[in-house]
């Protein structure tokens, strides 16, 4: 029986695939890695591409991920993908959106927060749900 | 007493209403599983990667992330999850409270506050009242993605790391069970240091290209998906804080339909009384 390594491929959003394998390719940032069982620990971004995993069978299967990191232990190996394409200036370019929708919404904002104000708005909005409450019980 | 037509109108438009808020209940009770799934889903990532920071953290001792070291502080930074749509109870007061509770205890330590709304009722709130939103991520819908999130904790970090802000903490709901909800505040920068936990042998990584930049990225995706958990958490809590509001709703409707049934009923017979006796006293007349 052929040694295997155990394979974790998850994501934030979702556990794409686990179980042993005989070997696992990776297409790592530095350059294309093949990972046989017992492989020592390494740590690696990968670029965007094909992650192929072999199993016992001989049997590949391989899935697409945008980019992610990783982890290389003698018995474990985990590829932590990213859902979302990556990179430096695109990263930049999402937070300047979520800056600007907040700039959007908060037009003629004060910048000091009210705290009289939201405490009153949150009283009122707990004796509403209070009322409901009581409403309730009195049947 | 008011007529039994004008009664029978208002038990027509409460049966209507309380028809929506069935079919409200119903689909949110199907949404919160999906919802409950999801946030299943997202827990081996955040889980491995813990993991491989404590060994990173662990195995180089030398070598520290901006975001694992404590300094003072003077300004601090706030992720509110929200829902994007309201009729979910105190969901999101209660949430609003726990927020504005911690954001005065430290406004009297004279520490100022940086907000990030994340979902329509919060940038709505913040609105209102005030405060210092730097970014916002609203519309996310019932199955967000990290990509939409990108953005707006991005803000947070870049202040994180250029010194604008001391300390970065998430609120958003816990989901306890499909009937209660709590919202919790918690730490996400500085990232609490685990390297005192004690590995029986010295073991490390071969880095490709180097370790801090590997770290770098690793805490990045660390704190997104735990940004990311909140929200999904949050969309469970939402949909689980709707189902109950909306069953409580259709309960209160049909004692409303009970009591307004009776009422009709009472007019009705008075009205049949008032007319026997009238043709009784009639024929007594002639």
């Amino acid at each position: 029986m052929a040694m295997t390594t155990h394979v974790d491929i998850v994501s934030a959003e979702k556990a794409i695939w686990s179980g042993p394998a005989t070997m696992v390719f990776a297409p790592g940032e530095m350059g294309e890695l093949g990972i046989a069982p017992r492989h020592t620990a390494l740590l690696t971004r990968l670029k965007a591409g094909e992650v192929r995993v072999q199993d016992e069978q001989g049997n590949e299967e391989s899935f697409f991920i945008s980019g992610g990191i990783l982890e290389v232990q003698p018995s474990v190996v985990t590829v932590l993908s990213d859902t979302a394409v990556r990179a430096d200036d695109l990263d930049e370019a999402q937070a300047i959106a979520a800056k600007e929708r907040a700039e959007a919404d908060m037009e003629n904002r004060k910048t000091d927060m009210d705290y009289a104000r939201a405490k009153a708005e949150l009283a009122e909005a707990v004796a509403m749900m209070e009322t409901i409450k009581k409403v309730r019980n009195r049947k | 007493m008011a007529g039994a037509k004008e009664i029978r109108t208002q038990i027509k438009s409460i049966k209507n209403t309380q028809k929506i808020t069935k079919a409200m209940e119903m689909v949110a009770a199907a949404k919160m599983r999906k919802a409950q799934d999801r946030m299943e889903a997202s827990r081996p990532y955040a889980e491995k990667m813990r993991n491989v920071i404590s060994h990173v953290a662990h195995a180089h001792a030398e070598i520290k992330h901006p975001f694992m070291i404590e300094r003072e502080v003077k300004r601090i930074g706030y992720i509110v999850i929200t829902s994007d749509r309201g009729l979910c109870g105190g969901l999101n007061s209660n949430l609003f409270r726990a927020v504005v509770n911690d954001m005065m205890s430290f406004d009297e330590k004279g520490i100022e506050i940086d907000v990030v709304a994340v979902g329509r009722k919060a940038a709505d709130f913040f609105k209102r009242s005030g405060g210092n939103v730097v970014a916002s991520a609203t519309q996310l819908g019932d199955s967000p993605e990290i990509g939409d999130l990108i953005g707006a904790v991005k803000v947070m970090l870049d202040a994180f790391e250029e010194g604008r802000i001391d300390a970065l903490y998430i609120i958003s709901n816990e989901f306890v069970n499909s009937m209660t909800q709590k919202p919790t505040i918690s730490k996400l920068l500085p990232i609490a240091d685990h390297s005192e936990s004690e590995f029986s042998y010295h073991w490390d990584y071969i880095y490709e290209p180097d370790s801090r930049d590997i770290l770098g990225s690793l805490l990045m995706r660390f704190i997104e998906s735990q940004v990311y958990q909140g929200v999904v958490e949050n969309i469970a809590c939402e949909m689980s804080a709707r189902m109950v509001a909306m069953k409580s709703a259709t309960d209160n409707a049909g004692d409303m339909i009970d009591g307004l049934e009776l009422v009709y009923n009472k007019a009705r017979q008075a009205a049949i009384t008032q007319e026997i006796s009238e043709i009784v006293s009639g024929a007594a007349a002639v």
